[in-house]
């Protein structure tokens, strides 16, 4: 029974989100776990939720004071059965739905990395008003409101922001995560399939936010070769003078990319260094930092 | 030194017209209001009647009439924003601005909780449990005004904003770093933290106005477990109030100093640390939501039992899910943020705390439909804004209970699926449940009832339009649309917003059948006519004249029983000579008028405008003017009026026919 009705949401889903970019047409691993946790959960809930819906609407109908058939029994307000009953239906569905989200939580943590025999890519990913800026520190790029990445490669995500809070979100690739001033989180996400996928802010941080959205190509590993030998030939390098002029606020910025980036910037984007002449910035202490 | 602080001409937007046109419009109503009062001579009614009274039930509907204009308020800045959201795709850029789309939002969130739903369920708190309790009026009556005259204080606020100044811009939450002075500036911050410490300050006084009158005040004879549910809900509720809004009055207050004195609470420089904000606002943002539904969880149970015929159905373990849900609330609150990187098992204990508190909340949704199994269930207009929360509010704990798994919430937390499951709990838990004791409770609040006509095609419009406007949110939430969208590039997105804004419009169909249904009952009141107890009722509310005199019992009721009213009317049935024994009424001291809520609800205004325009000095006078009306009233001389004998046996003799039925 709960099979057949999770194949029915299953289609609707599918009907509904297949054809569109959203959370339902997963293009990765963790976009794919999170869909699968997702449905799992639904399925075992709507098990419950669709005959309780029903009785409410029938119980209501057959009692109403106009149906002589309906036997009225105005002291029935106490049976222990039933009580058993009310509590347990509530608290089984809870234990089942309960055990997908401890084991979700822990099976598709941000944190935790995607076990794979490719070697991860690192991406470090700053929120800036109102535009991202991917710095790739082993291949010594960076690029604005555009994000290459190699399909079957898990890329693992160093986040910070400039200032206000932001969240990076990619529906198709999975999970989000915060970005926020002064400290580092941290995200896994691997694409399966090349395509251009949308990713965006998903937390409001001020006037540009609408437009603070960014593409994600995922292309083949020689593609990103390429594309990473081609940028570094072009463009500006990104140091303390041009970072200075990118976090400006701006919105709809066109994606651009720097040849090169200069050696402990993301470190200093994160410890706020760059955005703030106020002293005490600049002795913020290593260890007082959420997370380094 | 200037003297204005920050004001000045360039406060007010002269260049936008439809904020111009709005406020231009509220003044002259104001205005127009004001003057057919004076013009008619009521002022010294309304000044001795309703501004001064410390009457439960008169402060209960003035909470009420707040909340209704206020839901008018809130709703038009949701209709903007769906017409906003319905034509702005692709290039377009709609009709309205960043700047301005993000005070709309960010309005509407903060007057709908706190400026909405507090007033209302605090309004129906106050008209309703001192007469179920069996008692003449709350622990402190006049503590009572002043709060009331506190949430109205932060109502001036916020709809002062709309002409001098502006709103905040970050969203009714105020995130910092965002709500700093570094990245907002004006003063629109300022006018959201103020209003809300006003408010705050008077629903921590409600709260504890509550707690100490249902512990303390009940009639003789009715222990814990034959209070009403209503009150057992209402207890919770306050509960929560007593133990939550200092958290939220406290970390504003840090924002406040941030802001004001260049502390370092949550800013980014000096270690400062926006994630203490973060989990400090849903510390008392859980509660709240419970703060909001548990009074509505309530009404749900006197009105399906009231209307099957029927005692409450395992009537303990409604009592003891009230109580679970009270305690729990307070350890689900990181749910709000699992987003924020916080290890898996930190997000996994939260995840499934929250999926604990459904357990409860599925228990109360059980005994609801076993209170209406094997009852007579009349189809009256409260009945079916009943069934109509059941049904959708089963959706809505659904939906929140899946957002509750961290690995789904990864992908829709911000989305407009939060959007649709927040309102579907809160339109279909909260609204509908202040929906139906509205019309409940009216007829004993002004001794007619609504018109019932009108009050179904208002529940369908309601039902019909929510449905409408918040399905297609869920769709949007999985397609991927995050919430507080000024314009958007994804035209697949677009039938969907509306579809939305047409559902939006029905809900504003009800609204519309809402005022012509008090306007046509008020009309009709002759023939709406109703006794002590037009419902068949079973608690104490329904044993007192409606409206009921200012001393709500003229004998106060001795309690035997749950549903203590119903017990009482099958004992007189069954000995109907003991009714008719001749009764004996005393002396009845009742607390005397106060202004006190009114003049400190005044210095409370001026004090708060003065601080959001650093006006230093007039900050001073408001401030020195709120202590010494409260102390000029702790020195008072005499405190009650005394209503003799006789008084009350007139009104009990003109109200006899009505006690006989």
């Amino acid at each position: 029974m709960r099979y057949r009705l999770l194949a029915v949401v299953v289609t609707g889903a599918a009907m509904l989100g297949g054809c569109q970019e959203g959370v339902l047409d997963p293009k990765g691993p963790i976009a794919a776990a999170d869909r699968l946790i997702l449905l799992n959960s639904l399925g075992i809930m709507l098990a419950i939720v669709i005959p309780v819906i029903l009785a409410i609407l029938g119980v209501a109908f057959w009692f109403r004071a106009s149906n002589e058939r309906a036997r009225y029994r105005p002291d029935f307000a106490y049976s222990g059965r039933l009580e058993l009953l009310v509590w347990s239906i509530p608290a089984m569905t809870v234990f089942l739905v309960g055990g997908v989200a401890w084991v979700g939580a822990h099976d598709v943590s941000p944190r935790k990395p995607i076990t794979s025999t490719v070697k991860p890519l690192r991406v470090q990913v700053a929120s800036l008003d109102w535009k991202w800026l991917f710095i790739y520190p082993d291949e010594g790029v960076a690029s604005v409101n555009y994000l290459a990445i190699p399909v079957g490669t898990p890329v693992s995500f160093e986040l910070t922001s400039s200032g206000v809070m932001n969240s990076f979100f990619v529906p198709q690739l999975g999970s989000q995560i915060y970005t926020m001033a002064g400290m580092i989180s941290r995200l896994h996400l691997q694409a399966d399939h090349p395509g251009m996928y949308r990713g965006f802010s998903a937390q409001f941080s001020g006037d540009g936010f609408a437009d603070m959205y960014f593409n994600v190509d995922a292309v083949a590993p020689d593609k990103f070769a390429e594309w990473i030998d081609t940028t570094r030939n072009v463009g500006t390098e990104l140091n303390a003078t041009t970072y200075a002029q990118l976090a400006k606020p701006s919105a709809s910025v066109v994606p651009f990319t720097y040849r090169a980036v200069a050696p402990g910037l993301f470190a200093n984007i994160m410890s706020a260094e760059m955005q703030s002449d106020d002293a005490m910035c600049r002795s913020y202490p290593t260890s007082m930092r959420a997370e380094k | 030194m200037n003297l204005l602080g920050k004001l000045n001409w360039d406060a007010i937007p002269f260049d936008q017209p439809i904020i111009m046109g709005a406020s231009g419009g509220v003044v002259l109503v104001i205005v127009a209001i004001l003057s057919w009062i004076t013009f008619k001579g009521y002022v010294p009614y309304l000044w001795r009647e309703w501004i001064t009274s410390v009457d439960h039930k008169r402060i209960g509907i003035m909470y009420i009439i707040l909340a209704l204009i206020m839901l008018l308020r809130g709703f038009a800045d949701a209709i903007m924003m769906r017409a906003q959201q319905a034509v702005a795709a692709g290039g377009a850029q709609g009709y309205l601005p960043p700047e301005h789309f993000d005070q709309i939002f960010s309005a509407h969130g903060t007057i709908m909780i706190f400026f909405m739903a507090m007033p209302f369920v605090i309004g129906m708190m106050n008209f309703v449990v001192p007469l179920q309790l069996g008692v003449r009026d709350m622990a402190f009556p006049t503590l009572n005004s002043v709060a009331l005259g506190l949430t109205a204080s932060g109502i001036l606020l916020v709809n002062i904003s709309l002409a001098v100044g502006e709103f905040a811009k970050t969203g009714w939450v105020a995130y910092p770093p965002l709500s700093e002075l570094q990245f907002s500036p004006g003063v629109g911050v300022d006018y959201y933290l103020w209003s809300l410490q006003l408010s705050g300050v008077g629903t921590l006084m409600t709260g504890i106005n509550f707690v100490a009158t249902i512990l303390k005040t009940r009639a003789s004879g009715m222990s814990y477990m034959r209070m009403p549910v209503f009150c057992w809900t209402s207890l919770a509720a306050n509960l929560l109030i007593v133990a939550a809004f200092p958290v939220l009055t406290a970390t504003l207050a840090m924002l406040l100093l941030d802001r004001y004195l260049d502390f370092h609470f949550f800013t980014i420089a000096g270690q400062g640390n926006a994630m203490m904000y973060v989990n400090l606002f849903w510390v008392w943002g859980h509660p709240e939501v419970y703060i909001l539904v548990l009074p509505a969880f309530g009404i749900f149970s006197e009105v399906v039992s009231t209307f099957s015929g029927k005692p409450l159905f395992g009537y303990r373990s409604m009592v003891a899910a009230t109580m679970a849900i009270c305690v729990l609330s307070f350890i689900v609150w990181l749910h709000h943020f699992f987003t924020m990187g916080a290890s898996a098992n930190v997000n996994g204990f939260f995840g499934v705390m929250t999926m604990i508190i459904a357990v409860p909340t599925g228990v109360k949704v059980f005994n609801w439909l076993f209170t209406m199994y094997g009852g007579r269930v009349r189809f009256t207009v409260p009945i079916l804004w009943s069934i109509g929360f059941m049904v959708t509010f089963v959706i809505g704990g659904m939906t929140g209970v899946l957002m509750a798994v961290p690995p789904a919430d990864f992908q829709l937390h911000n989305s407009l699926f939060l959007i649709a499951h927040f309102h579907n709990v809160i339109i279909g838990g909260t609204v509908f449940g202040l929906m139906a004791g509205y019309n409940y409770w009216f007829p004993k609040a002004f001794g007619f009832r609504l018109d019932e006509r009108w009050g179904r095609a208002s529940f369908w419009c309601w039902l019909v339009g929510f449905y409408i406007a918040f399905m297609p949110l869920y769709a949007l939430g999985l397609m991927g649309m995050t919430r507080r969208m000024q314009h958007y590039d994804v035209a697949s997105w677009q039938p969907w917003l509306i579809v939305a804004a047409g559902g939006a419009v029905i809900i504003l169909m009800g609204i519309v059948c809402q005022v012509i249904q008090l306007v046509v009952s008020i009309r009709n009141r002759e023939q709406l006519k109703v006794t002590a107890d037009p419902w068949n009722g079973r608690t104490l509310e329904w044993a007192t004249a409606s409206p009921p005199p200012a001393w709500n019992f003229s004998v106060l009721p001795q309690v035997n029983d749950i549903d203590a009213f119903w017990k009482r009317k099958q004992r007189e049935r069954a000995q109907p000579a003991q009714s008719k024994k001749e009764r004996k009424f005393e002396p009845i001291e009742m607390p005397k008028n106060s202004a006190t809520g009114f003049i400190t609800a005044f210095f409370a205004v001026v004090a708060g405008f003065a601080l959001i325009w650093h006006i230093w000095w007039m900050a001073a006078v408001g401030a020195i003017g709120a202590f010494l009306t409260i102390l000029a009233f702790a020195f008072r001389s005499e405190e009650e009026i005394e209503i003799p004998a006789e008084q009350v046996a007139r009104f009990e003799q003109a109200h006899q026919s009505e006690f006989a039925a």
